[in-house]
């Protein structure tokens, strides 16, 4: 009991902390799951909180919280301390999120990548990564000299599989000839291994490398090579300048504004936000020259299209590894679809692991 | 697979390549494990080498102030694990995770500015060499002067247990460090010296990944690897030479899966990312049966606490 006590009077003080500068301002909490200088995931959120602080915005951030009940604890403080609306930026955050929320009716809440809004202050948000990889397709095809593609996946989940997908559909569409190779590594971060599976794919023929992992290491390894290869999750240009076609950029900052400033006017209400291209939520980082003034003015049109809705990175027919159509011709894919995709599409080598 | 001969060179480089880290942290354990001292804190020390290497090399733009620091920097840790453990008489195993844990915390805080800063090419040696003679060339030539050190450093290893006086210093201070106190041997001043040298040997290891094997810094760069040097000691029964085959073959084997992905043969890939453990522990368990030669290796004392009655 006196345990309690000492973590109520704990959380007590951290609460007059918080509440001596804040006044009876709008404010806003984000929960990170890494350190905000990882160079990737966290590091864009965190870009998306700059944002909504040069927009008049008061924030505050909590980074390098482990999924589990720490989270719990940490986003209830930020709901107990004044926080009018709190963005929980990992997967693994979903169940904290929504038994916080529950007792803080009043308090909005954002949660990243989940899909559980169990009560009417919760919203979840995501971003169509894959309409980026349509277009990191169309550029490899159009680059390869040996019709190689070499993909390193992390783990079997339908985030990646998606883009394998997308990459590998819009390759097959301007080069018949492509293959895929891909490499499992089993980790989102792990340099070392990133690099020696960039190398392993490099070796067996691939002249563009693709990656589905957080570090910096497979564009390296691609740059020494003297191969093509794309940034991920933020603009990695400098760290290969030679080797970069272009980069997927998650630009969480457009979001995050709009959300912040809707919760201050009070027009906030709860969505599933699923935001891609045409929002701005996916972002392609600067075009490599050596693509050549033509190829670029065809993906910068593509990239127009795919935000219009002209075209659409799963357009039927599309068909299975064994040729089952999933997507019948005239049609594109559905979100549902989407969402749990779990097969490959014909021309990807290789089962998914199970 | 194009299986041609200047294939296999250029893979065979690449596997000694990524082998190196391993290589170099677990002959560094070993030392300090035949002085039986027990220290789990390899991981801790190889990633404070790492973020020491990256941010001297950063701040001096010089690489040998970044290796050597990093070295240092290993030295220094493992002091802190020394005076903990021979002076202080504190349990091993406890203060070697505790080290562990402190050195990712620390390099993570230490790391916080050196984020997204490109790494410096790091001066390979007879590149020229490399290109023109196939196969032998990319296996031979090519490569950073830490990875010929690191391929040299068992040998050394064991010709320093065997053949020298220190060597056998250092073996019966692990063996018996009552009878070796006895001799008028300094067994704590031994064991530091031992601890000390494993640190710089972690450190060095740590360095070879952030300055040259990916030249960059991001937490957690180590990914276990100290574990799996630590591990190799053991099952490679404290024999130098064997802590290099065990290194070359789990480095090899990882890299081969790799390759095996790519090329698109049809085995779970769970069981392909399993297997440079399952064969490494195979091979060294096969490799040394011989009891006899396992008792004459192994450090009696190793991880127990010793101190001389006054």
């Amino acid at each position: 009991m006196y345990k309690n006590f000492f973590r109520y009077l704990i959380s007590a003080i951290f609460l007059l902390g918080f509440s001596v500068n804040s006044n009876a301002d709008f404010k806003v909490g984000f929960v990170y799951v890494g350190p905000t200088g990882d160079h990737g995931w966290t590091f864009q959120h965190h870009e998306g909180r700059n944002a909504v602080e040069a927009a008049g915005i008061k924030t505050t951030f909590v980074e390098s919280v482990p999924e589990g009940a720490d989270a719990e604890r940490v986003i209830r403080q930020l709901a107990q301390s004044g926080h009018d609306l709190i963005f929980t930026t990992s997967f693994g955050y979903m169940d904290p999120t929504n038994k916080v929320a529950k007792d803080f009716p009043n308090v909005k809440f954002e949660h990243a990548t989940g899909y559980k809004r169990e009560h009417s202050n919760v919203s979840t948000y995501s971003a169509r990564f894959y309409e980026g990889r349509t277009l990191l397709g169309h550029i490899a095809g159009k680059m390869t000299k040996t019709n190689t593609i070499g993909y390193i996946a992390s783990f079997p989940i339908p985030e990646v599989i998606r883009g394998i997908n997308a990459m590998t559909l819009a390759a097959q569409k301007v080069n018949p000839n492509i293959k895929t190779k891909i490499v499992w590594v089993f980790t989102w971060y792990d340099p070392g291994k990133e690099a020696e599976a960039a190398q392993a794919l490099i070796d067996q023929g691939a002249d563009v490398i693709m990656q589905h992992t957080d570090s910096t290491a497979p564009v390296q390894t691609a740059e020494k090579a003297g191969v093509w290869s794309f940034g991920q999750a933020s603009d990695m240009q400098r760290f290969a300048p030679k080797s970069i076609l272009t980069s997927i950029i998650d630009d969480w900052a457009p979001y995050y504004v709009e959300r912040a400033i809707a919760a201050r006017d009070g027009s906030w209400n709860q969505q599933d936000t699923w935001h891609g291209l045409k929002e701005g939520m996916v972002a392609m980082g600067p075009y490599n020259s050596a693509m050549g003034a033509d190829l670029v003015k065809e993906v910068e049109q593509l990239q127009k299209d795919l935000a219009s809705g002209k075209v659409h990175s799963f357009t039927g027919p599309i068909y299975d590894q064994k040729g089952n159509i999933l997507v019948a011709e005239g049609k594109v894919a559905d979100d549902g679809m989407l969402a749990g995709m779990s097969v490959y599409v014909k021309g990807v080598e290789g089962d998914i692991p199970k | 697979m194009t299986l041609d001969i200047s294939f296999i060179g250029i893979l065979i480089g690449s596997i000694m390549a990524s082998s190196v880290p391993l290589i170099l942290a677990a002959s560094g354990e070993l030392i300090t494990e035949r002085s039986g001292v027990l220290n789990l804190g390899v991981e801790g020390m190889m990633i404070i080498g790492a973020i020491s290497g990256f941010a001297l090399m950063v701040i001096t733009d010089n690489l040998f102030i970044a290796i050597v620091g990093s070295m240092l920097s290993g030295v220094i840790i493992s002091l802190i694990f020394g005076f903990l453990t021979q002076s202080l008489l504190t349990n091993h195993v406890a203060t070697g995770l505790a080290l562990t844990i402190f050195g990712i915390g620390l390099s993570a805080m230490l790391g916080k500015n050196f984020v997204g800063i490109p790494g410096k090419e790091f001066p390979i040696l007879f590149s020229s060499l490399r290109e023109s003679i196939p196969f032998f060339g990319p296996i031979l030539f090519g490569h950073s002067i830490v990875l010929y050190f690191a391929f040299a450093l068992p040998f050394l290893t064991n010709y320093f247990l065997k053949k020298t006086k220190l060597g056998l210093v250092v073996r019966a201070v692990g063996d018996s460090p009552v009878s070796a106190s006895n001799q008028g041997i300094n067994v704590i001043i031994v064991r530091y010296c031992c601890i000390l040298y494993g640190g710089a040997m972690c450190g060095l290891a740590g360095a070879y990944l952030s300055l040259i094997y990916t030249p960059q810094w991001i937490e957690n760069m180590t990914a276990g690897r100290g574990w799996i040097a630590l591990a190799l000691v053991v099952f490679a029964t404290w024999s130098p030479i064997k802590v290099l085959i065990g290194a070359l073959i789990f480095g090899g084997i990882t890299i081969l899966q790799l390759h095996m992905q790519a090329i698109g043969f049809r085995i779970p890939v769970q069981f392909l990312s399993a297997l440079p453990y399952l064969m490494t522990i195979i091979v060294l368990v096969v490799i040394s049966r011989d009891s006899r030669k396992i008792k004459l290796n192994t450090p009696t004392s190793l991880g127990r606490i010793f101190y001389k009655e006054k």
